[in-house]
């Protein structure tokens, strides 16, 4: 009558020795081994348990792109050629300013709406024009041009932000988009986090501008300013040897995305950044500097004036140095923004997590202690209270925590130090279901049946028990998988893997133990 | 060598003899920690709030007063410090800056302390992010209750899973009254440990009322109360050997898993102490109150199962 098929008892041995054999690379392999053979198949057992930043160190940043950056630029370049068009069609109007997404103005001829409509879907034939017979024209962006710029800038911000960090030489970091215009950075073992935020999220937009000579910055201000120039601020106020503003003329020589290389360097013992431009930018750059020597040049980082030299000489080759009051780190970082491109939108940071290594080699160090200490204490409790039987559940038990270890290794999930008190937490709650197949077998006992079926019914009985409890348990720990916020994720995560893999071994394995533990011996009386 | 015992073989407690003095306790016990969640409330943790949270381990014993007069002038609102496990560990709390972007403190804190000091965690979340959070930990916790009440309705018949609702209720409503009361952190990891506690709590009220139904077909005249104290009195030993082992475990990890999941540790204790009471003193007497009646015999009078106040008087005729 307790039988089991052997099938069934090969099948539970061949998940054993599976959970041993995906478990060991925990134990043989560090964790830099495991990462250089990461291109072999999942089957292979080289895998190790992929700690979280908490356990490992590093960074977690959440970041929102301002996508509106972009449509506000796009807006604003559709405002320039809307003036440019309608002054060669010799077109009047008034009060040409940007509107909702979108720009408008009035005629002062109504009667040219129907010529002007067409002027400007021929600019650009996606364009929404709405006209009325008094002469106002709108211009809106077309809803889905927007959202393709939307997710476009969003997607040109992963790509940047990936070639920044690559740059900087950190290993596998992890960089996705969240919703609609988030992105989540993940970066192990960073121990700067500070440095590494400022490297993700500056623009680095670079830019060359002529030098309005014609006004000071202080007369400027008192509207001096001509339409085509602009006040910008020096990029390091506290210079006392820089003025701290600048008038520049807005349109630009030549920009950041010319350029094809940019390297730190040092020019009389001062640090610098070493540029060169591609093809067309050094012609651009060639024309400029040949037309305007002898005048300021400013190089505008994120619009701010790093500096503004004099002009020598025209500069033909398409090479240059930018200097300013730098330190070695900042050359460093602002050559590696310029190799990696602009962002094209600016970034917030709406969340950072950081943990230094010191933390996380406590925490893992803590983890290791205090389970070993809790399963000692349950160990021993266990079979002080259950005997023999305690002992084959404690086999159990230690069964369950090397099917943990492998499955963590296979799905690669994330061990966070909130997982480890999962973990802990399923070892306690693991011999829950023995605790309910012996003290079911002794109530059997008791009421006057032969060892045999008392263990019988004993699991029977029980079986339904378990499953109900702990399906209502994985039930709170998907929901908080999907609620998932890093460590409280990594905690669902091994709270769910050990409800499961307790199951199985509390339940298959205890009872292939005992089944066959009774055929060898065929005890008179159960030691319960 | 013989076994080791918590409780007696056959315990013979009669648990339905205090159920008015137990439905009173967890009465008061609810009613406490709702008010207590409202004045003085929750100390949530910027998971919640928004804000900076930097914990420091300086060379020598931290001197904290010192470090307040240092972070208190620099504009940043209200700074909070506190030693964290180790006497050379600190935890600097920032409130919320306007604005989303919170870098701004660890950047003045930084350049106020300098690297004398190791950096051992800097965590922020801005406002958007934290009124994020707190909305998914209310519909985690919501979405998890309902879940659970909809997998018992499905197992078993309706007034078992009102039973095992409201001790699930009760047993979330004390750990936040836990909260409110200590003044500890409210964060996500608590929104974690509260699920769990739900979660395990439930799992010792499905192992009686497993038993309470299967005593339901097995003796089909036994009055309501007396079968609902033979069923507590057959898992008994059980809920008390789980609940241990269980609490084994967390006082290690509690103890000696270090001071970020502490707070952890101790609402997961608490909620096991409470979850093993609520699922003998509430989730059974519960069936009396919702009227579960053994399978095919039908209570004439529906709410007369209460009749039995010291649990001897026939509820079914």
């Amino acid at each position: 009558m307790l039988y089991i098929e052997r099938w069934k008892l090969i099948l539970i041995a061949l998940v054993c020795v599976l959970g041993f054999v995906y478990a060991a690379p925990n134990l043989i392999l560090s964790r830099d081994d495991g990462d250089a053979q990461s291109d072999l198949p999942f089957y292979v057992p080289y895998r190790t348990i992929n700690l979280g930043l908490d356990l490992r160190g590093g960074s977690y940043l959440l970041l929102e792109v301002e996508t509106q950056a972009v449509v506000q630029e796009r807006v604003e370049s559709l405002t320039d050629v809307v003036r440019t068009a309608l002054r060669e069609e010799r077109v009047r109007r008034r009060n040409l300013r940007v509107e909702d997404n979108g720009v408008s103005f009035d005629l002062l001829d109504p009667s040219r709406v129907e010529e002007v409509r067409q002027l400007l879907q021929e600019q650009d034939p996606t364009l929404e024009v709405e006209t009325t017979a008094d002469g106002h024209v709108q211009l809106v962006l077309n809803e889905d041009d927007m959202r393709e710029l939307r997710r476009s800038a969003v997607t040109q911000s992963i790509e940047i932000i990936r070639r920044r960090i690559d740059e900087t030489g950190t290993r596998e970091p992890i960089i996705q988009r969240q919703g609609d215009n988030r992105i989540i950075v993940q970066l192990p073992g960073v121990d700067n986090p500070q440095r590494m935020k400022d490297v993700i999220g500056q623009t680095a937009k670079l830019t060359f501008h002529l030098v309005d000579t014609g006004t000071t910055p202080s007369e400027a201000r008192q509207g001096a300013l001509t339409p085509g120039s602009v006040i910008l601020p020096a990029l390091d106020e506290g210079d006392r040897t820089q003025q701290a503003e600048y008038v520049v003329r807005k349109r630009v020589i030549v920009g950041g995305e010319s350029l094809v290389d940019a390297q730190p360097n040092f020019q009389q013992g001062q640090p610098v950044v070493s540029f060169r431009f591609d093809t067309v930018g050094a012609q651009k750059f060639g024309r400029a500097t040949q037309q305007n020597v002898g005048k300021p040049l400013a190089i505008v980082l994120d619009g701010k004036v790093i500096s503004a030299p004099v002009i020598r000489d025209a500069i033909l080759g398409g090479n240059g140095i930018i200097s300013g009051s730098f330190s070695t780190q900042q050359v460093q970082d602002l050559a590696l923004l310029l190799r990696a491109g602009a962002l094209p939108a600016p970034l917030t940071v709406l969340e950072e997590r950081s943990v230094g290594p010191g933390l996380g080699a406590d925490s893992i160090a803590a983890g290791k202690v205090a389970s070993t200490i809790g399963m000692a204490l349950v160990v021993v409790f266990m079979i002080l209270a259950y005997g023999l039987f305690g002992i084959f559940s404690v086999v159990a038990l230690m069964l369950n925590l090397v099917l943990i270890m492998a499955a963590l290794s296979i799905l690669q999930a994330t061990l966070t130090l909130p997982g480890i008190a999962g973990i802990v937490l399923t070892i306690g709650m693991a011999v829950d279901a023995n605790v309910l197949i012996f003290e079911r077998i002794r109530e059997e006992l008791r009421s006057g049946r032969t060892p045999v079926t008392a263990i019988d019914s004993g699991f029977r009985a029980a079986m339904r028990t378990i499953i109900d409890a702990n399906l209502t348990t994985l039930i709170a720990a998907i929901v908080l998988f999907s609620l998932g916020s890093g460590p409280v994720k990594g905690f669902a995560v091994t709270l769910a893997i050990g409800l499961i893999t307790s199951m199985f071994s509390a339940v298959f394995v205890t009872r292939a133990i005992v089944v066959t533990w009774l055929r060898q011996v065929r005890p008179k009386a159960l030691p319960i | 060598m013989k076994p080791l015992r918590l409780i007696p073989e056959r315990p013979n407690l009669n648990i339905m003899r205090p159920r008015k003095v137990a439905l009173a306790f967890s009465f008061l016990l609810v009613a406490a920690s709702i008010v207590l969640a409202v004045v003085p409330g929750l100390n949530f943790g910027i998971d919640f709030r928004g804000g900076t949270v930097i914990e420091i381990r300086t060379e020598g014993p931290a001197d904290i007063a010192g470090l307040r007069s240092q972070l208190g002038n620099l504009g940043l609102g209200d700074v909070t410090l506190q030693r964290f496990g180790a006497d050379t560990d600190v935890l600097i709390r920032v409130q919320e800056q306007p604005g989303e972007d919170q870098s701004i403190v660890i950047k003045t804190i930084q350049a106020t302390l300098g690297d004398s000091v190791e950096y051992r965690r800097t965590e922020f979340v801005g406002p958007t992010v934290g009124e994020e959070l707190k909305e998914a930990g209310f519909i985690a916790m919501v979405v998890s209750l309902l879940g659970i009440f909809a997998y018992i309705w499905f197992r078993f018949e309706w007034q078992f899973s009102v039973g095992a609702l409201t001790a699930l209720v009760h047993d979330v409503l004390a750990t936040i009254g836990l909260f409110a009361l200590t003044g500890m952190e409210f964060n996500l990891a608590t929104v974690a440990a509260v699920l769990t506690i739900a979660g395990y709590s439930i799992n010792d009220t499905v192992v009686v009322y497993d038993r309470v139904r299967e005593n339901l077909r097995r003796y089909k005249s036994m009055a309501m109360p007396d079968l609902l104290n033979l069923s507590v009195n057959e898992t008994l030993s059980r809920t008390f050997m789980t609940s241990f082992t269980t609490l084994l475990a967390l006082f290690a990890l509690a103890a000696f898993g270090g001071e970020v999941i502490r707070g952890f540790c101790i609402a997961l204790i608490w909620g096991i102490v409470i979850g093993t009471y609520s699922s003998v003193f509430v989730a059974v007497p519960a069936l009396l109150w919702t009227g579960v009646t053994p399978v095919g015999v039908r209570s004439d009078s529906g709410e007369g199962d209460d009749a039995g106040e010291d649990g001897n008087v026939p509820a079914t005729p």
